[in-house]
């Protein structure tokens, strides 16, 4: 009896590369781009920047004519603008999450380290091209929604131009607020390496941790409370006195949490059996 | 004598082999691998053998460094896999389970991994054919029957045309078909002088596929010997003998080497003499023999045996210990 089963002989390869950055980087790119959640989440992130943004203006303009004096002389438009991000950025930092942790989940870590055992290169491809794709779409998404909101504030004319001051670094700002929260949750994840501990670990430190605060004596919580990763980082969006931290020195400081997680990260990962 | 030491320092590192010297790993205050030394060599299939929760996966983790061992260092092709600048290009690995996205396609999972080689996307057309998986490439990886993921593994593992192999358990959940087909590829991956080493917890399989075998139990080596080796020793002569005349002849035969069993009345097996040696002896005295079967213990059994210490978990063992009474 003769077997049935024809075994091809397994075709040479001419070729033989080695493993380099930007060669993890584009591995990295194609990982990204081939997953649902990627998608879902990203569009969801477009998706509350300019549609939260233009429901807020629309409300707002509805409501201006019967708002109290007082209201109007809080009203900035740009704040009303910026409501989306707010939504957005737990959209851009669970991706984040997701990115690391899907692959200890799934066990595609296992391949991803057999492929590049040196390993911190998969760690810096993927903070490049999430930071790279994240900034590519919320800046477009962020001036999108500026365009939207404001035509809609300007039939009371209340709305702001572009070149009003602080403006422009609200707008660039945000759009790089949102990229610092992707890179710190990629940070988290790969720290905690599980997706439910990732976001748990995210949401504790930017929105729970704020609040609780406030059971600290009034002193410290004052003292402390602006240098918080959240409010660091909103700083730069803001376009209302009261900030202790400066527009930039805020956003510095919170892309200085993200670098230390992903710092935390890289040593561990080096070290931690995978 | 210095050239002399560098000229056999890079002979060896070019000679594809894995090689662990006393390898050792605990998880916690449990030893999963325990003072492992033993080499697999080009050109053969190696079975890596051993009971379920013997430390086989978790010596291939270190082969493949993805975990650090607690002791010990294993190599591939002369160097720790984490200094290799081109993994792919050296090793090729099945890994345990299910190592892909299960959201990501075949064909992406693939490319991904090419990438960080530079390996052109032709590559990946011509493995996706070679394990028979054209119709789903561009379905995801999490739709995947077991057989298909260990399919898509076999691609993977041979992405970088690699000098060596490590499968960990390459036939579990492939039909006959595919095992077949995996037990050709291995051999054919051999006989072009790679080194392949295959983990098994099937003796069976592994004597039809392998040429080598390493058998550990409870993380300890317990044999490196040939196939053929293994089968001789694994032997017992073990013969059944049907005759009208089977007391007679029982007293004739036993002795201190020979033990004879009565199986059922006028059926003896006999362990400790050939067929041969029996029928003469039967002649001699003119028994009649209706039956004369030389008998071989499975490889099962023997690989059983060769392990019965060694095996962690075994049904039964609660009720077999002796009860303390107070």
């Amino acid at each position: 009896m003769s077997s049935v089963v024809q075994v091809p002989s397994v075709p040479h390869l001419e070729h033989r590369g080695r493993v380099t950055q930007p060669r993890v980087a584009l591995s990295e790119w194609t990982k990204l781009r081939s997953v649902r959640s990627t998608r879902y989440s990203l569009l969801a992130a477009v998706l509350f920047t300019i549609g939260l943004a233009a429901l807020a203006c629309a409300v707002v303009s509805h409501h201006y004519p019967s708002m109290s004096p007082r209201d109007k002389a809080d009203f900035h438009p740009l704040e009303v603008n910026l409501v989306g991000v707010q939504l957005a950025q737990l959209a851009i930092g669970i991706l984040g999450i997701l990115v690391i942790t899907a692959e200890y989940s799934t066990g595609m870590i296992r391949a991803s380290m057999t492929a590049v055992p040196k390993r911190l290169p998969v760690l810096w491809g993927k903070a490049l091209v999430y930071g790279l794709v994240t900034a590519a779409l919320m800046i477009p998404a962020v001036l999108i929604a500026f365009v939207v909101g404001q035509s809609i504030l300007s039939r009371h004319h209340i709305n702001a131009a572009f070149t009003d001051p602080g403006v422009a670094r609200a707008l660039f700002g945000a759009a790089l607020y949102l990229t610092v929260v992707g890179l710190f949750g990629l940070g988290l994840g790969a720290i905690v390496r599980n997706t439910a501990g990732g976001i748990a670990t995210f949401v504790a430190i930017m929105f729970v941790l704020p609040p609780l605060m406030n059971v600290l004596p009034t002193s410290w919580n004052d003292a402390a409370s602006p240098y918080l990763p959240l409010a660091a980082g909103e700083a730069v969006m803001s376009v209302t006195s009261g900030n202790h931290l400066s527009p930039w020195v805020g956003l510095a400081l919170f892309a200085g949490y993200a670098a230390a997680a992903l710092a935390v990260a890289a040593v561990l990962l080096v070290r931690r059996d995978t | 004598m210095r050239l002399y030491l560098r000229l056999t320092a890079s002979l060896v590192a070019c000679r594809p082999l894995i090689e662990a010297q006393n390898l050792t790993k605990d998880y916690g205050d449990k030893r999963a691998v325990d003072g492992l030394t033993f080499r697999v060599e080009p050109g053969l299939v190696t079975g890596f053998l051993g009971p379920n929760g013997s430390g086989k996966s978790t010596t291939m983790r270190l082969i493949l460094g993805l975990d650090r061992p607690t002791a010990g260092a294993v190599t591939v092709n002369g160097k720790r896999y984490r200094e290799h600048a081109a993994p792919l290009h050296e090793v090729g690995a099945l890994l345990e389970a299910q190592s892909v996205h299960t959201g990501r396609s075949a064909y992406n999972h693939l490319l991904a991994l090419a990438q960080t080689h530079g390996i052109p996307k032709r590559r990946i057309g011509e493995l996706i054919e070679l394990v028979g998986l054209q119709d789903v490439a561009r379905k995801r990886a999490g739709t995947f029957s077991l057989g298909m993921s260990q399919r898509l593994g076999i691609a993977t593992a041979l992405l970088g045309d690699p000098h060596t192999l490590t499968l960990d358990e390459p036939v579990n959940g492939l039909d006959p078909e595919g095992i077949h087909w995996i037990r050709n590829l291995l051999k054919a991956l051999a006989a072009e002088g790679r080194t392949v080493f295959v983990s098994s917890h099937l003796m069976s399989e592994m004597a039809l596929t392998a040429d080598h075998l390493i058998v550990i139990g409870r993380g300890r080596l317990i044999a490196d010997l040939s196939v053929d080796e293994f089968v001789r020793k694994a032997s017992k002569n073990l013969v059944r003998v049907r005759s009208p005349q089977a007391s007679d002849l029982r007293d004739l035969v036993v002795g201190p080497d020979v033990t004879v069993e009565t199986v059922e009345p006028g059926v003896l097996e006999i362990v400790g003499l050939t067929a041969e040696q029996i029928g003469d002896a039967a002649a001699e005295r003119g028994f009649a023999i209706h039956e004369l079967t030389p008998q071989h213990a499975s490889l099962e059994e023997a690989f059983m045996d060769l392990t019965r210490e060694d095996v962690e978990y075994r049904a039964g063992q609660a009720a077999s210990e002796p009860e303390v009474v107070a």
